[in-house]
């Protein structure tokens, strides 16, 4: 990269530069060179940027309104809803923006298994996005116990629960959670406390995985490696930024459907009852980006294993770049894998749904075949596939197949030149 | 372009699939459905419906269920029953509170003013438990968003009161409701043809009632649903607008190189 070239024209602006490189690292964010041919799926990256600061800008303006008592929570949460200017309008973009920001991370995420981002030399972006999510789930989990309905309650209580499934120390653990014998006001108050705390734990790690992704350069759809900058690349900006700005602005129409015109319809009513330690609703259901892993967890029938494949769901992904061992990197060329791919999407769908029913009779049946096909596809399907796949061959280089859009990449599947050459 | 519909498309595809699957779950008895006002992008409430709603709900449904959460000045409101200032001071003045302490130290009662809280039938969930045969009549200050199915769903239970069915043995002091969950209930039907005598002159039929307390109880669960309507549209508008002259520019932008955006 020329970044080391780049100096102000400015005489204020090289003195500054020359103390603290800010300007560089502007003109590197500009001039960073991307690959012409990313498609639609790549702009989720800069969306959620977006997600992330609307959460904490709306997050600090609740926090100004909202109660963290158990005997008051609820009743601050309908002070800003009512008369609060605009309160309204801030929680139910606060509430809906969670949603938003998991629709948008699971196609993040899903683009980049498509595509094979996580691989050699991507691996500690994908570790830190990894991070990044898990962080996501905890800080939503705490935010959703917050206004102290029902379904928080309740959901708080199965959630710390689980940690009582250590062997020896759980119950101590699970009572340290608390911060008493059950969940609890000390509960409220610390969750209020770390809820805040963990959005800016996610900004910085959302730093750091920029800045990892900005050491290899983006992947892109057709997952070979390119010179940068080349005829194959363009200029972050204007290109990306104003490709990105278009699929924000596609993505804010669906947000503000959700936020003006059915607002709860993605949370569960219960949580407009007062939390009542004397009665349990009748299901005790996560929000529903929890789901898949809530079907994990209780398709297994003993407690402890339950909560160890749930986190198990979670770190294969984290060891995904070493499970799967195939050197191509976009499922374009991996004709058998892009089945398994789909199959993988549909059982991470199945396991959603199956996580709201009731775990019993053919649910429980399906979420435990969902659940073994779904460790299987990390650890069996992808290490054989990798070393027995036939794949196609790849182009050399982005321009030939981008040029002549997608007939070209047929013919350059076909090009004697490109198989000669691998 | 092309490829960018698809995606929108999946989008669309997969998450309605996935939020009606699971908000289907727990459904049994299909609601009556009613084709309220304020639902729709344009949905307004009904202003004459939420006063004649007050006065069911003032005299019917607040000897037993609070709605803590509202104030006497949101009567006043705009967005809501919209009584005149007046009309709801005098509301107001019905009601005594407690306050306090004067000068003295002493607490003493005086009538309510606009910017108190609704006064609450029973002095505590205990009170209201106790006078209610063990059933806490449950605040309705969000009852419709606390109920999955919402406005539909307060009104058919308004509406199904029924006989039981053949068979089907009922304690003294519950009652059987073809919409509650489990049928059974523990408030008797609380309406009848004329219970109410509506000022307007409107005929107060068990129907007409249980739809203009439900518009009512819509109101105070969601009291800037109007504006929050209206907003809604513009900004609407206003992204796709907004939209479209990004798509434009966006295009002229990647025209400068050989690449299809």
């Amino acid at each position: 990269m020329s970044d080391h070239d780049y100096t102000p024209k400015s005489k204020v602006g090289k003195w500054f530069n020359d103390r603290l490189p800010l300007l560089t690292l502007a003109n590197h964010l500009t001039d960073y060179p991307t690959p012409k041919n990313l498609n639609y799926w790549w702009t989720f990256g800069g969306i959620l940027t977006f997600c992330l600061i609307t959460q904490i800008i709306t997050g600090i303006i609740l926090g100004m309104h909202y109660v963290a008592h158990a005997d008051l929570a609820f009743q601050s949460v309908e002070h800003i809803m009512r008369d609060v200017n605009y309160g309204w309008l801030i929680r139910y973009v606060h509430a809906n923006g969670a949603s938003m920001f998991f629709l948008a991370v699971y196609i993040h995420i899903f683009r980049s298994l498509y595509y094979g981002s996580y691989k050699s030399p991507r691996e500690v972006i994908w570790i830190i996005g990894m991070l990044i999510y898990f962080l996501m789930m905890a800080t939503a989990f705490m935010g959703y116990v917050l206004p102290w309905g029902q379904m928080s309650f309740w959901g708080a209580t199965v959630i710390t629960n689980l940690f009582s499934a250590i062997p020896l120390v759980g119950d101590s653990i699970t009572t340290w959670l608390w911060g008493g014998y059950s969940v609890d006001n000390p509960t409220l108050t610390r969750f209020f406390s770390l809820h805040y705390l963990f959005p800016f734990l996610i900004l910085g790690l959302v730093i750091l995985h920029i800045w990892a992704l900005h050491v290899p350069g983006n992947n892109n759809p057709i997952g070979i490696d390119i010179k940068k900058p080349s005829k194959d690349t363009v200029p972050f900006h204007p290109y990306i930024v104003i490709k990105d700005l278009f699929a924000l602005l596609i993505f804010l129409i669906i947000f503000a459907f959700f936020v003006f015109f059915s607002p709860n319809i993605l949370g569960h009513a219960d949580n407009y009852i007062e939390a009542n330690p004397l009665v349990t609703p009748a299901h005790i259901v996560p929000e529903w980006y929890l789901l898949p892993f809530y079907a994990i967890l209780r398709s297994v029938p003993d407690k402890l294993l339950g909560v160890i494949a749930m986190f198990a769901a979670i770190f294969v992904l984290v060891i995904l770049p070493w499970l799967d061992t195939s050197k191509v990197r976009s499922t374009v060329f991996r004709p058998i894998y892009k089945q398994f791919y789909w199959f993988l999407v549909a059982d991470v769908l199945i396991l959603g749904y199956v996580g709201a029913m009731p775990a019993e009779g053919l649910y429980l049946l399906i979420a435990r075949v969902a659940t073994a096909y779904y460790f299987a596809h990390f650890l069996i399907i992808l290490p054989f596939l990798g070393m027995k796949e036939k794949t196609t061959p790849l182009p050399l280089s982005i321009t030939e197949p981008v040029l002549g859009g997608s007939a070209d990449m047929a013919m350059a599947k076909n090009n004697s030149d490109y198989k000669e050459k691998l | 372009m092309k490829n960018f519909f698809k995606l929108i498309t999946y989008i669309t595809l997969i998450s309605s699939l996935f939020f009606s699957n699971v908000n289907a779950a727990g459904e049994k008895q299909e609601l009556l459905k009613v084709d309220w006002s304020f639902k729709s992008f344009f949905g307004k409430f009904d202003r004459a419906s939420l006063q004649r709603g007050y006065q069911v709900y003032s005299e019917v449904c607040a000897s037993c269920h609070s709605l803590k959460h509202l104030s006497y000045r949101n009567l006043a409101e705009k967005g809501g029953p919209e009584f005149t200032e007046l009309e709801a001071k005098a509301i107001a003045s019905n009601f005594e509170v407690t306050d306090g302490p004067n000068s003295d130290g002493e607490m003493f009662e005086r009538p309510a003013k606009l910017s108190d809280k609704f006064v609450m039938p029973y002095a505590n969930v205990q009170e209201a438990i106790a006078a209610n045969g063990g059933a806490y009549p449950p605040d309705m200050s969000v009852l419709v968003k606390a109920r999955g199915g919402g406005a539909n769903y307060i009104y058919s239970v308004l509406m199904g009161y029924e006989d039981p069915p053949a068979g089907m043995e009922l304690d003294d002091g519950v009652y059987y409701n073809k919409y509650m969950y489990g049928n059974k209930i523990k408030m008797a039907s609380p309406l009848d043809d004329d219970i109410v005598e509506y000022a307007d002159g409107t005929k107060a039929t068990v129907d007409q009632m249980a739809k203009d307390v439900t518009t009512f109880l819509q109101w105070t669960a969601e009291p800037h649903l109007e504006t929050r309507h209206k907003m809604g549209f513009r900004v609407i508008i206003y992204l796709t607008v907004l939209t479209i002259l990004v798509y434009f520019s966006m295009k002229k932008i990647w025209s400068r190189i050989e690449t299809k955006v």
